[in-house]
């Protein structure tokens, strides 16, 4: 048989990043697509590859780019709050936290302490959410089809508990500027502490399902190592630092809202590997539902929304009698209100990571810039580093263990 | 012990590379001229303790005054031993935004100047991969920009009806 092979045919824009032997044809380019079923959303990875180990990995994004922050300042403050949903879809309520705590910041605007409190249940309620869709997403894409109906099981406990307070199961925008919406309903602290209850026993469950499982150990021990150094460098954070060893959360460092009143730990683990990330994101589970129970027992009773009648609108009832009231309605249904000048960068724990906002204002009702730092755009640059001299089985894994979620990436 | 360190910082800052330091919200902002951000960001990584690269973006100013600069580009950094934080900005005028690049300081400011490149049109010195991030590879103009336009779909009435038509001639509407 003749062999001969043909050399790629390699785009333009990427020849400056492939090795000589892709454009002699030694090694070759496979395109793992947008559309692909375990690269967590519509991200193109070019693989070059040697056989079947990867020589090199080219993260190609921005197929879910949709022009947050440009439409951010096209709206008021109160609009745009609306759009931070949608940026790291797996845990809305952190982003519309983040948005809110910088808007705070900027203001210096007051938030009840009853509201602090929901707060916190509301971010680790969907703090558990997205990583039990990692852990079931990615036991999935190393072959473990039944944890992923488990952990959707309990999501879906998760998602009633967020539609009872707020109506919408994932995009709730309930933390508004100086609290919340409105107040949880009464069955919510019954159905809290029943999940609180259930909880533990379910994470044994999963652990019980991968932990011991000698395909699971085999494909993710040792595979996707990073140390410490690196991960600082590339400036890396969330559970990826965390299962490199390094004992680091924003919810201890530079706490918000009210964490510093929670006793929980912060899980690591040595090895940096895959296995590593998901025991750490495993173990957070664990402390979420402990932060969980200690915000539900010292949640204190009091308003949910600051008073500050210049950002925070009255309650509907003080319509009929206060003409202040009214006024202020009106003016920030029409006008919005007008933060201070100036430029604040406010970042919270996500579950990805360190999810932050720089947010610069120019005294007018819309922002002037608006940008999220998120963790999936930071972490993906690394996978470059991660997958080189692996095999093509191994990104699959690689990819879920960092846990992109693409609406964070690309904005 | 962080605000000393940062305090310490701060002054080394302003008397070397001479950056104006300013305050708000008790976050640190320093102003530096463009040219010398490589070194300064150097120094604070080596002597400082500030080896975290946290964020990195740009504002357009448009059409605002030009002694302002149109661009402003900032480097939020961190100090994970101190755990301090810190803001370099610069001002870039409108004719020529070019500034030297942080990623031999920095690797992880790679993806985010190529972000500013892609977004805002401010070019990189030595950047080893200048190409769009977000936006096809392709694309013409720089969508952050204050003069570009945001993009939505123009509402079909009666008056506009037959315009619309002729621009698009596959979106027939009913008649």
């Amino acid at each position: 048989m003749l062999d001969y092979r043909e050399p790629n045919e390699i785009p333009e824009e990427f020849r400056h990043l492939v090795s000589e032997r892709a454009l002699r044809g030694e090694t070759m380019l496979l395109n793992m697509g947008p559309q692909h079923p375990s690269t967590h959303g519509v991200l193109r990875l070019l693989l070059e590859l040697d056989g079947e180990i990867i020589v090199n990995c080219i993260p190609d994004i921005g197929f879910l780019h949709t022009g947050i922050e440009k439409n951010m300042e096209a709206k008021r403050y109160q609009q745009a709050e609306v759009m931070t949903d949608r940026i790291d879809y797996m845990n809305n309520a952190m982003n519309n936290l983040v948005y809110c705590l910088a808007l705070e910041k900027l203001t210096e605007l007051d938030v009840p302490l009853r509201a602090q409190g929901i707060r916190v249940i509301v971010a680790e309620l969907t703090r558990l959410s997205s990583h039990l869709l990692w852990l079931g997403t990615s036991g999935l894409d190393l072959g473990a089809m039944s944890i992923f109906m488990y952990a959707f099981r309990e999501r879906e406990l998760i998602l009633d508990m967020l539609e009872m307070i707020s109506g919408q199961r994932m995009m709730t925008t309930y933390i508004r500027p100086g609290g919340l919406w409105r107040d949880v309903p009464v069955e919510f602290e019954d159905t809290l502490r029943n999940f609180i209850k259930i909880m533990p026993g379910r994470i044994a469950e999963y652990r019980g399902l991968l932990e011991k499982n000698p395909i699971f150990r085999d494909r993710t021990i040792s595979i996707g190592v990073i140390n410490e150094e690196e991960c600082i460098r590339w400036g890396i954070t969330g559970p990826i630092l965390r299962a490199t060893g390094r004992a680091y959360d924003l919810r201890k460092v530079r706490p918000y809202s009210g964490y510093e009143q929670y006793d929980f730990e912060i899980p690591t683990h040595d090895g940096g590997d895959i296995f590593g990330r998901y025991f750490v994101r495993v173990n957070e589970m664990l402390q979420s539902v402990r932060i969980l129970e200690q915000a539900l027992d010292k949640l204190p009773y009091g308003p949910v929304r600051s008073t500050n009648r210049k950002y925070v609108p009255p309650p509907r009832a003080e319509l009929g009698v206060s003409m202040e009231a009214l006024i202020h309605h009106f003016k920030l249904w029409t006008e919005g209100f007008k933060p201070p000048v100036g430029s604040v960068y406010t970042a919270v724990e996500g579950s990805h990571g360190e999810l932050g906002v720089f947010m610069e204002s120019n005294g007018s009702p819309k922002p002037m810039r608006v940008h999220f730092n998120t963790p999936s755009f930071i972490n993906l640059q690394m996978l470059p580093l991660l997958t080189r001299g692996r095999f093509v089985a191994d990104v699959v894994g690689i990819i879920a263990s960092i846990d992109i979620v693409l609406g964070d990436c690309d904005r | 012990m962080s605000e000393e360190k940062l305090h310490a910082a701060v002054q080394a800052m302003s008397e070397r590379f001479e950056a104006e330091v300013e305050v708000f919200r008790g976050e640190t902002t320093l102003f530096l001229a463009a040219e010398k951000m490589p070194a300064a960001a150097a120094a604070l990584r080596d002597e400082f303790g500030f080896d975290n690269l946290l964020d990195a973006s740009a504002l357009d100013y448009w059409p605002e005054t030009p002694d302002l600069g149109r661009f402003h580009v900032f480097y939020q950094l961190f100090s994970m031993q101190h755990y301090a934080m810190l803001r370099l900005r610069t001002r870039l005028d409108n004719a020529n935004p070019t500034m030297p690049t942080l990623t031999g300081v920095y690797p992880n400011a790679n993806w985010k100047e190529r972000e500013m490149w892609d977004m805002f049109g401010i070019t990189f010195e030595d950047h080893p991969d200048p190409r769009r991030i977000l936006m096809p590879y392709d694309w013409e103009g720089h969508p952050l920009r204050k003069d570009y336009p945001l993009g939505y779909e123009e509402i079909q009435f009666t008056f506009n009806f037959d315009e619309i038509n002729q621009r698009k001639p596959n979106a027939k509407g009913l008649r």
